[in-house]
């Protein structure tokens, strides 16, 4: 019996490791070819649509909800603390800036994006178009990777920028409407103590979690096999990955950021 | 030339190529022919590098495949075929003449504005027209394979591979695709490999049909020869008998209900 489990916690581990020896490759695959091939720039700005432009909408509006949440939250607790609702855009911009932004952008990307594109590649790969790809003189590393991480990288951030504005917007009409705070308070409490490196905290995390979605989702859908079922199993996997990456990354990356004083 | 020695493969414990030894000359078209799961499909896949061999030689043109590390190397042999992928493989987000027309962004130095009319002109090779346009999606399965074979042709090849070229077909269209491969011979000279169960098909397109079983080549003649074979295994195949020296179980406790005659049919629930 102790064996048994011994042998199973031993080839998951191998599995495990084999998996992320196999996504390095896939990392080190694409910036050798991406140093030494001409770019797909078609490929990469239909990329930069399907992922960036078509998940604008329930971006900015998940980012919305969530500082109308937040703002909610925050002046009823201050409310019923200090009887004033203070700071509430302080707090509002500041969450949503340094750590509410990019990481709900992220979540619903990869929920989107992502899962479209571990389908996408897998239903290629079952299919033989990936080998296909092969026989025609190209990559899938080339045609396929690389254009899908360049267009997360590119895209995420915007989003990002625009779902924080959204996120502070919709704080904005909770708080005027909700908390009776003049819009002009508001916004004094957000711009007086909101500074660049604020923004560039939150910035530089999109990055991040943009080369996490990106290669977690391209390898899923590139490791697929088993026909229907892996496509199905291949995008969960690429989903439940991405988020949890985004959410532990998120963590480290905040730590490295704080610690450089970058805060 | 190929000349494959010694070809060996394994995938986990099946051991799919136990050691193929083929030559196809210039000009010639070699018909593998075998069972499901006999190797021929992953034979062809060596031949072209989409599949590595454990050990042996796959020598074309005097290039070893199984000494090509790098993927310009290999970028480079693959150059020289084309291959026709049993379900078409074509790219679902693209059109008919973008998917003939992919390779030779990669294969060849042909100027981009010649793209369409090029696709226009193998696509009329293959018997198709007014399809350029369509998706993958709003073809038959005939009409896939056909666009499969204008694709596999487009950047002119020395040598093609065809993947099953006629299976999932009726018989009339899997005639069709025979004739076509026999016209793409003779317009293009092309040297080919067909992997195929369809002896019709096999002795139509074929110079000469090369059996495999088991991941061995069982023999390699011209089709009239092997229609006369003495061989029991091959004469078996060829005939489409399911009685006979070459064992294919009809479900998978078969052998178990043999070995144990008293064993209740309801364990397991296998079949």
């Amino acid at each position: 019996m102790r064996e048994r489990i011994l042998a199973l916690f031993g080839s998951e581990a191998l599995e495990w490791a084999e998996s992320v020896g196999k996504a390095a490759l896939l990392v080190r695959s694409s910036l050798l070819w991406l140093i030494r091939s001409p770019l797909e720039s078609r490929q990469t700005l239909i990329q930069m649509q399907r992922i960036g432009v078509e998940s604008f909408l329930v971006t900015v509006m998940t980012s919305f909800f969530t500082g109308m949440v937040l703002a909610l939250q925050t002046g009823s607790s201050f409310k019923s603390l200090f009887n004033e609702p203070l700071f509430t855009g302080t707090i509002v911009s500041f969450a949503i800036v340094k750590e509410l932004g990019p990481v709900m952008t992220a979540l619903v990307v990869s929920g989107r994006a992502g899962a479209a594109v571990a389908a996408e590649l897998g239903t290629m790969k079952v299919t033989e178009q990936i080998d296909a790809l092969y026989t025609l003189g190209t990559d899938p590393v080339r045609y396929l990777v690389i254009p899908r991480v360049l267009a997360f990288l590119a895209m995420l951030p915007i989003l990002t920028i625009f779902a924080d504005y959204s996120g502070i917007l919709g704080g904005c009409v909770v708080a005027k409407l909700k908390l009776g705070i003049p819009t002009s308070v508001y916004w004094h409490e957000v711009f007086d103590h909101l500074e660049n490196k604020q923004f560039l905290h939150g910035l530089i995390k999109t990055f991040v979690f943009a080369f996490c979605i990106s290669y977690i989702s391209c390898f899923k859908g590139l490791q697929t096999t088993g026909g229907a079922e892996g496509v199905g199993k291949s995008t969960t996997s690429a989903v439940v990955f991405s988020m949890t990456s985004v959410l532990i990354v998120g963590y480290f990356v905040t730590a490295v950021l704080v610690s450089l004083g970058i805060t | 030339m190929i000349s494959a020695r010694g070809v060996v493969k394994t995938f986990g414990t099946r051991h799919v190529l136990r050691g193929i030894d083929l030559d196809v000359q210039d000009g010639e078209t070699l018909v593998i022919i075998g069972g499901s799961g006999c190797g021929k499909s992953t034979f062809l896949k060596s031949v072209i590098g989409l599949v590595r061999p454990d050990a042996g030689s796959i020598e074309v043109d005097g290039m070893d495949i199984t000494r090509l590390k790098e993927d310009v190397e290999l970028a480079e042999y693959r150059r020289k075929f084309g291959y026709a992928f049993q379900e078409g493989a074509l790219f679902d987000s693209l059109t008919v003449w973008e998917n003939v027309t992919f390779g030779l962004k990669y294969l060849t130095d042909i100027p981009a504005s010649k793209y369409r009319q090029i696709a226009q002109e193998r696509l009329a090779l293959v018997g198709l027209k007014d399809v350029s346009d369509m998706k993958p999606a709003q073809l038959s399965g005939g009409m896939k394979k056909r666009v499969s074979l204008a694709r596999a042709i487009a950047a002119e090849p020395k040598y093609i591979l065809y993947d099953e070229p006629t299976t999932g077909l009726d018989p009339i269209m899997s005639d069709i695709i025979s004739d076509l491969i026999l016209d793409l011979k003779k317009k293009l000279g092309v040297t080919a490999i067909a992997v195929t169960h369809d002896m019709k098909s096999a002795c139509k397109v074929g110079d000469r049909i090369a059996m495999l079983h088991e991941g061995r080549v069982l023999q390699v003649d011209t089709p009239a020869r092997i229609l006369k074979t003495e061989d029991p295994r091959v004469r078996q195949f060829v005939e489409g008998r399911s009685e006979g020296p070459i064992h294919m179980k009809l479900r998978d406790y078969d052998e178990e209900d043999s070995a144990a005659p008293a064993a209740p049919r309801a364990a397991g629930g296998r079949g």
